[in-house]
């Protein structure tokens, strides 16, 4: 508990808040809030969510027409007939359109799987086992989150041309197994959402500390682990500078596929952004049947991915 | 919990020892007792080091072994030449490149970090309220965020084409003469900037929209009462109130936005110049810049001093932006 004001100023009352009212969050965010909508608020809500998908709309509009529609500056918005054949130009065309995706998923879910793993791990410890130095590591650890690791980019590269990993995925998913604000994440959320009396229970059973990790502070864990999966999945998706730089065409992943559609069709804009909106719809999907853990996540923990 | 405190009552004791069955009773306990001490002492230790240990490994030495490099000629593929002290530091610094790239990068950070804040504490204030489908609402304003930045600067390289792109095709619609987005400095700031816009606004506006609703009510009731209205609600109460979230998200997105790279690499038609931040760098930013010098002129040496300088930046303007906010939004909470 005493590490709350150190969370507040590091990360904002979000973070701190999620680990003193949980259990109000529910409940208090709606019942407190007693304006009621207007039609202005609606309108401007709409407005501004238009907005947001306006561009997934356009690539879909351009993405069915061709390029003369382009250079003809119309502003027709109904869909034009070449959408599938855009796709198939896309598949067919010598980014490795597949393989990109094969790559950004064994990439995106191998960090996300780990990344939950070891940051419970050290989140349980954080938060529920007394050891010496404890508090301090705490601290440097939320310290590690305010460093720019991407200014490491020359040396990382460096050191995974030795180990002769440029271009293979390895290089992308083991700086990425385990993030320090993912630890901060869970230690925040077990704190409060683990009761001690669960683990003396599980050890006055008989239970050792990795038992009781994996049967009693993992299942507690479960809601705020979806979250931190989420914000890994969707960060490693949309990561671009580090994979384009040590990875190839062969081991690239979306991102870097996209890169090089656009070097090479550079004014092909039905290709492109036909490419450009299937990249995301594996993300679409993941949105529309998770988006609300992830609206959760990010309040709960008032977070930046 | 039923299964688990079942299955390791015999672990708890016995551990992998194989345990022959005429062994005494007091011994064994004796033995799982001091390996559970065992087990409370290091285990923790044990369950944070993955942390500690990829961390070091790819994060801070990583970063220290920067300062190495900087300090030497470097080639990509050569490895390392002779040590040169500070001269790769002198070097960039007396790039009329390196500044440009400072210049652009400041310009491009103010340019989506205001407009960003005050659209995200407007919606926000607009989201927090009695909705039908809240879900829904906030869904809809966090949808950008899950687009890739590459994909992103693909989008509205389209929308901000100078030729045929719709935004200047509206414009000419209005009568205002085709913008060149894509040539001049100032607009390939305000396209590059509304790229950042679009994917993080919803983000922050959620992150506000949370810290509004710790507001405790009985202060807009109290403040009804004396006759305050909405708006003057909104900049009396609200506002003060966010002080530490506002200073937190300016500080997050300081540490991003000063290292962007995906969007400017991106922008433009493509082809010459494309890549580079514009054929006169109208729009390269300082990551671009590393890049460039690192991997297209294939100077590791100059690059990792490069690296050094945008860390001390991105730590200086951390700073100044923490003690901004501090005033600025303390001064709020006087009136």
């Amino acid at each position: 508990m005493s590490s709350i004001p150190v969370i507040a100023q590091t990360a904002g009352p979000g973070a701190a808040r999620a680990a003193g009212r949980r259990s109000s969050r529910r409940h208090g965010s709606f019942a407190g809030g007693e304006r009621r909508a207007g039609k202005v608020t609606y309108t401007i809500l709409a407005i501004f969510v238009l907005l947001s998908a306006f561009p997934f709309y356009w690539s879909f509009l351009i993405g069915s027409k061709d390029n003369d529609f382009v250079f003809s500056g119309s502003l027709n918005l109904v869909p034009g007939p070449n959408f599938l054949d855009n796709v198939r130009r896309v598949l067919e065309s010598d980014i490795n359109f597949w393989g990109a995706t094969l790559n950004s998923l064994v990439a995106a879910t191998s960090t996300s799987v780990s990344v939950v793993l070891l940051s419970t791990l050290a989140g349980f410890s954080f938060a529920k086992l007394r050891f010496k130095g404890r508090r301090g590591l705490l601290v440097s650890v939320i310290a590690t989150m305010a460093v720019p690791t991407q200014l490491g980019i020359v040396p990382l590269y460096l050191v995974m041309t030795k180990l002769n990993l440029q271009g293979n995925l390895l290089a992308i998913i083991l700086p990425g197994l385990v993030t320090a604000f993912g630890v901060f994440w869970m230690t925040q959320y077990l704190q409060d959402a683990l009761p001690d009396e669960l683990i003396d229970a599980a050890r006055v059973d008989g239970c050792n500390l990795i038992r009781t990790f994996w049967h009693v502070a993992m299942p507690a864990a479960r809601p705020a682990a979806a979250m931190l999966f989420l914000f890994t999945f969707v960060g490693s998706w949309t990561n671009f500078m580090w994979p384009y730089v040590i990875l190839d065409r062969a081991s690239g992943t979306l991102p870097v596929a996209l890169q090089g559609l656009q070097s090479q069709y550079y004014t092909d804009y039905p290709l492109i952004l036909t490419g450009a909106l299937l990249s995301v719809v594996p993300l679409l999907i993941l949105f529309v049947v998770a988006g609300k853990q992830l609206v959760a996540g990010i309040m709960a923990g008032a977070v930046k991915g | 919990m039923t299964v688990s405190t079942s299955s390791t009552r015999r672990t708890g004791t016995g551990g992998p020892a194989p345990a022959p069955a005429p062994q005494p009773q007091p011994r064994r306990i004796g033995w799982g007792q001091r390996m559970s001490r065992f087990d409370l002492k290091v285990s923790p230790y044990l369950y944070i080091s993955p942390f500690f240990l990829l961390f070091g490994i790819f994060g801070l030495a990583p970063l220290l072994y920067t300062a190495y490099v900087a300090l030497h000629q470097w080639h990509p593929i050569g490895g390392k030449g002779d040590f040169v002290g500070l001269d790769n530091f002198t070097a960039v610094l007396q790039q009329d490149q390196f500044w440009n790239a400072v210049g652009n990068t400041f310009s491009i950070f103010l340019l989506s970090t205001i407009p960003q804040l005050v659209v995200a504490v407007f919606i926000a204030a607009v989201l927090d309220s009695n909705l039908r489908a809240g879900t829904f609402w906030r869904m809809g304003v966090l949808l950008p965020y899950i687009v890739a930045p590459v994909s992103v600067a693909l989008i509205f390289s389209n929308l901000f084409a100078e030729q045929f792109g719709i935004i200047n095709t509206l414009l000419g619609y209005v009568g205002i003469d085709p913008i060149p987005w894509t040539s001049d400095v100032v607009p390939s700031h305000i396209a590059i900037a509304t790229m950042v816009n679009f994917r993080w606004t919803g983000y922050n506006t959620l992150i506000l929209l949370a810290a509004m609703q710790a507001v405790p009510r009985d202060l807009y009731e109290a403040a009804t009462i004396d006759g305050a209205g909405r708006v003057r609600q909104f900049f009396s109460i609200t506002v003060p109130m966010l002080k530490a979230t506002i200073t937190f998200v300016v500080i997050t997105s300081t540490i991003g936005g000063l290292q962007i790279f995906d969007e400017a690499r991106m922008f433009g038609p493509g082809g010459s110049g494309s890549g580079r931040g514009g054929p006169d760098g109208q729009w390269k930013t300082i990551t671009l810049y590393l890049w460039e010098v690192g991997w297209n002129s294939a100077n590791f040496g100059r690059a990792a001093a490069i690296a050094w300088l945008l860390f001390l930046l991105i730590l200086l303007v951390g700073v100044v932006n923490f003690l901004l906010t501090r005033r600025i939004s303390s001064q709020g909470g006087d009136r």
